[in-house]
């Protein structure tokens, strides 16, 4: 039995959990869109780091095998993007039957009805075949939200329908709105065993892993059966209060973000998150302890939200918005910090002829501007400094601050991780490892076991 | 919160000398008494009293009118009429309720102004308030002009200048709307009883340096300073508040009690804290209880001091009643430099032994905002107290983010027990 420490961030936009063993070594971790249902972001999160968890251990055990240990690298790439897979096709299989049940409850004209089914058919058929091309090994297809690879295949498959059957385009996207709410509403990790042994069959398949079949699947049956012993769990992030935690099991997410980066990277002083609706301007002491921090009050202009607004203004995706930024050669000045106003100011950009690449590097600019009056507000920036929040991961924000915090503060080590989107959850992990009272038995276990979408039991025995 | 709140027999009182102002106020016209608008920073009551002129405090009762719920719509009114939205939330608010019926906090019209006495000039919306309430009322001004403490300290030549200009300009005003002369004796008769019930409050303020504190210093402090620095300081009902309150404190005291609140007794005290700047009134209790609910106890505040800082040693003086009335208003906590704020809220820190500093930076109040985070950094230099920083605004109902204020609060809080854990 495997004793762990959980950590759960509920951000506005992305929830993330991760599992911390007895030595606070990482082993798992997991993330998924927030939704409009906390307790369920939470619980879908949490079973997606204990699969990552249960891979890191797969993957362990593999590369310590005499036998398969050089090729325990591709195996688990392929293990992992069938699992992904056949997750995936599970999850199309309940969205097609509700779309199917949304149609019925429609009380459509019979005629209508069996279009619609027949489209519904056609279109699921398409994007199970779809799927089978997009999830390989390394692509990133398998690191997508449902929600979101489902939305935009369902909608081009529907388009094209919608030329062969007498079908309304605007009838399959009302289906595929309501159903997708109810598949939102399920947690499909239940299946992992089911999906573990399609990702195997698929592994064993393949010529160059078919001789190691029986050992293979001899250790992902051992994997898949481990359990694990919640010793304490700790949430952080705006739907913390929302969730059936006790008071003890909270801490805010500044006290995880400075804990988390100093994690991360021990030698951080200052910490920078921006996430989806707030920035915060931390600093820690020599142990990740906050000493003072600075959060945005009035208005969210330059969090993650913005960038999905100009995204979307634009008609591209929020992953295409650095990439684009960066090729500016000529940035424009951008005055609005409102992201509405931003938006007016974009259109009217464009109409006077500005080139999108050096508008965009603009508003990039524009949001590390923001942040930096939060950092010198909340007391400067020191060495070394950490950038974390899921807005870290967009290149032309960070190159923008590194140049600004070089200019106002000298230069100095920047920390930048690709992982930062965990860091709030790593952080509470942290805390419900050292929490001074040692395991959750006196706090609420009861009562999350009874919860069943925060279903923990346990007691260690390790 | 709806538990019966907890009433002492000073809130009481309290209540009673509030309502039988309002009151007398309604019936001023028909008994023939004159109507004096003033501010209470720097507030003249004993003077005003010895005119036999009833006072009215329109940031009172725009205050007031904020605890009410109805300060978002009269401040709506104020921008109908055209006041911008950065403006003063307590202008904005008093404009709006003289465009609704004028009805006072107990539910009385108030009289029109026969005078706005501006006796504080250290707030430059004060001169522009009064300015708007000429217009409104066509009545006469008479401004005191304060200058401001800039080297931290009242210069001989700024007392002189402001006595001179209560000699020469503000008593004739006074003598004129009253129609009658000056008496000197009763002048000097109030003054000593404000510096009695003055004793009794700085006697007060300097319980909370018990353990635990028997008084909330900012939330139970508003109430406090209701008497002392409105409409009552010089009289009778103000000296005897205070002896009640301070009865009541000996017997927290004597009884290891802490402060009544209207969650109950706060006699769980996790940590002590020093405030700066006004509470936000329109979310009054709300905020109270966040501090409430986390065991927080507030020993010493800022704002608290707005008409008269008491604790450093100020006390009317009968003696020398001119000069001891341009201190008063040369005194006012924001007519003191940066550098003397931060000397005063450092010495709360280590005299009440306080564990953090909580600023409430108020969005529409640049007398107290300008300068606030330096001074707050410059505290955390100073006392190794940990600092919060929160934004809100006085009256206006749209300036104040329970959530987020909530969510600072907590982060804070959370950050003093892992500093206190880790020391």
């Amino acid at each position: 039995m495997d004793c762990c420490y959980i950590g759960i961030d509920l951000g506005s936009t992305t929830t993330k959990a991760v599992f911390l063993d007895e030595h606070e070594r990482i082993m798992g971790r997991g993330i998924t869109n927030s939704r409009s249902n906390y307790a369920l972001a939470c619980q879908v999160a949490r079973e997606e780091a204990e699969i990552n968890a249960r891979f890191g251990l797969l993957r362990k055990k593999l590369e310590a095998s005499t036998s398969i240990g050089a090729l325990a690298e591709p195996l688990m790439a392929v293990l992992a993007c069938n699992y992904a897979l056949a997750q995936h096709l599970e999850q199309l299989k309940a969205l097609h039957a509700e779309c199917q049940d949304v149609a019925r409850a429609h009380a459509l004209p019979e005629a209508e009805l069996a279009n619609v089914g027949l489209a519904l058919d056609r279109i699921f058929a398409a994007l199970a075949a779809q799927a089978e091309l997009d999830f390989h090994p390394g692509s990133a297809a398998a690191s997508d939200f449902f929600r979101d690879l489902a939305t935009s295949q369902y909608l081009k498959q529907a388009a094209a329908v919608t030329r062969e059957l007498p079908v309304s385009f605007d009838r399959l996207v009302g289906l595929f709105d309501a159903a997708i709410i109810r598949v939102e509403n399920h947690s499909f990790a239940g299946l992992y065993r089911e999906y573990l042994e399609f990702a195997t069959a698929r592994a064993t398949a393949d010529a160059r892993f078919a001789p190691f079949a029986a050992e293979i699947a001899a250790a992902v049956k051992e994997t898949a059966e481990l359990r694990f012993n919640v010793l304490n769990i700790v949430g952080t992030g705006y739907g913390r209060l929302t969730l059936p935690f006790a008071r003890e099991q909270i801490r805010s997410e500044i006290l995880c973000h400075g804990l988390g980066a100093h994690y991360m990277f021990p030698h951080t002083r200052t910490v920078l998150d921006i996430g989806g609706q707030d920035t915060k301007a931390i600093q820690v002491d020599g142990n990740g302890i906050v000493t003072g921090f600075q959060m945005n009050d009035r208005c969210a202009a330059g969090c993650g939200r913005y960038l999905g607004y100009i995204a979307d203004e634009m008609s591209i995706g929020v992953h295409e918005l650095g990439p684009l930024a960066l090729q500016s050669k000529k940035p424009v000045k951008i005055n609005s910090t409102c992201t509405v106003f931003a938006g007016a100011e974009l259109r009217e950009l464009m109409s006077l002829g500005e080139k999108r690449e050096d508008i965009l590097a603009g508003l990039h600019r524009a949001i590390v501007l923001r942040a930096m009056s939060l950092l010198a507000r909340s007391g400067g920036v020191a060495s070394e400094f950490t950038f974390t929040g899921g807005v870290a991961r967009n290149q032309a924000v960070t190159s923008s601050l590194e140049k600004l915090v070089f200019e106002n503060y000298g230069r100095m080590t920047i920390n930048i991780s690709t992982d930062s989107i965990f860091t709030g959850a790593v952080g509470a992990a942290l805390f419900a490892k050292r929490d001074p009272k040692g395991v959750m038995a006196d706090l609420e276990v009861s009562q999350l076991a009874k919860n069943p979408d925060c279903g923990i039991a346990a007691t260690c025995s390790a | 919160m709806n538990a019966e709140v907890q009433k002492e027999e000073s809130m009481v009182l309290q209540k009673k000398m509030i309502g039988e102002h309002f009151e007398t106020l309604s019936k001023s016209a028909e008994n023939g008494r004159k109507v004096v608008y003033t501010f209470v920073p720097g507030n003249l009551n004993e003077l005003i009293l010895a005119f036999d002129l009833l006072p009215v405090h329109p940031e009172v009762n725009a205050l007031q009118s904020g605890m009410r719920k109805l300060s978002g719509d009269y401040i709506q009114e104020a921008e109908k009429q055209g006041h911008s939205e950065d403006v003063c939330t307590y202008v904005k608010c008093d404009i709006g309720m003289l465009k609704k019926g004028n009805i006072g906090p107990t539910g009385e019209k108030l009289p029109p102004p026969d005078l706005l006495l501006l006796s504080y000039t250290g707030c430059f919306t004060f001169m522009k308030w009064f300015e708007l309430l000429k217009q409104e009322y066509g009545c006469p001004v008479v401004m005191l002009q304060v200058p401001y403490q800039a080297e931290g300290k009242i210069t001989a030549s700024q007392r002189e200048f402001v006595a001179r200009q209560l000699r020469d300009v503000v008593v004739p005003a006074l003598e004129e709307v009253s129609g009658k002369k000056l008496d000197e004796d009763r002048l000097k008769e109030l003054l000593a009883s404000s510096a009695r019930a003055e004793d009794d409050l700085v006697y007060v303020w300097e319980s909370a340096k018990h353990k635990p504190s028997p008084i909330d210093a900012y939330f139970g402090g508003v109430y406090y300073i209701g008497p002392i620095f409105t409409a009552f300081r010089g009289l009778p009902s103000c000296e005897a508040y205070y002896r009640e309150l301070r009865r009541e404190v000996d017997f927290r005291i004597a009884h290891g009690m802490g402060p009544t609140t209207p969650e109950g007794e706060l006699r769980q005290q996790k940590y002590r804290i020093v405030v700066e700047g006004p509470p936000n009134w329109t979310s009054f209790r709300d905020f109270w209880k966040i501090f409430h609910d986390e065991g927080v106890v507030m020993v010493a505040s800022t704002y608290t001091k707005v008409g008269g800082l008491y604790e450093q040693g100020f006390r009317h003086d009968p003696a020398r009643p001119f000069e001891t009335l341009a201190e008063y208003c040369l005194g006012c906590y924001t007519n003191r430099n940066l550098p003397a704020r931060v000397d005063i809220i450092a010495k709360y820190v280590e005299e009440y032994e306080a564990d953090g500093i909580l600023f409430n930076s108020i969005k529409s109040c640049n007398s107290f905002s300008a300068g606030q985070l330096m001074m707050l950094r410059e505290l955390e230099k100073r006392t190794g107290k940990a600092g919060a920083f929160i934004e809100s605004d006085l009256v206006d109902p749209r300036y104040f983010s329970a959530a987020n204020i909530k969510n600072r609060l907590e982060s804070y809080f959370q950050m003093l027990e892992a500093k206190r854990q880790a020391a």
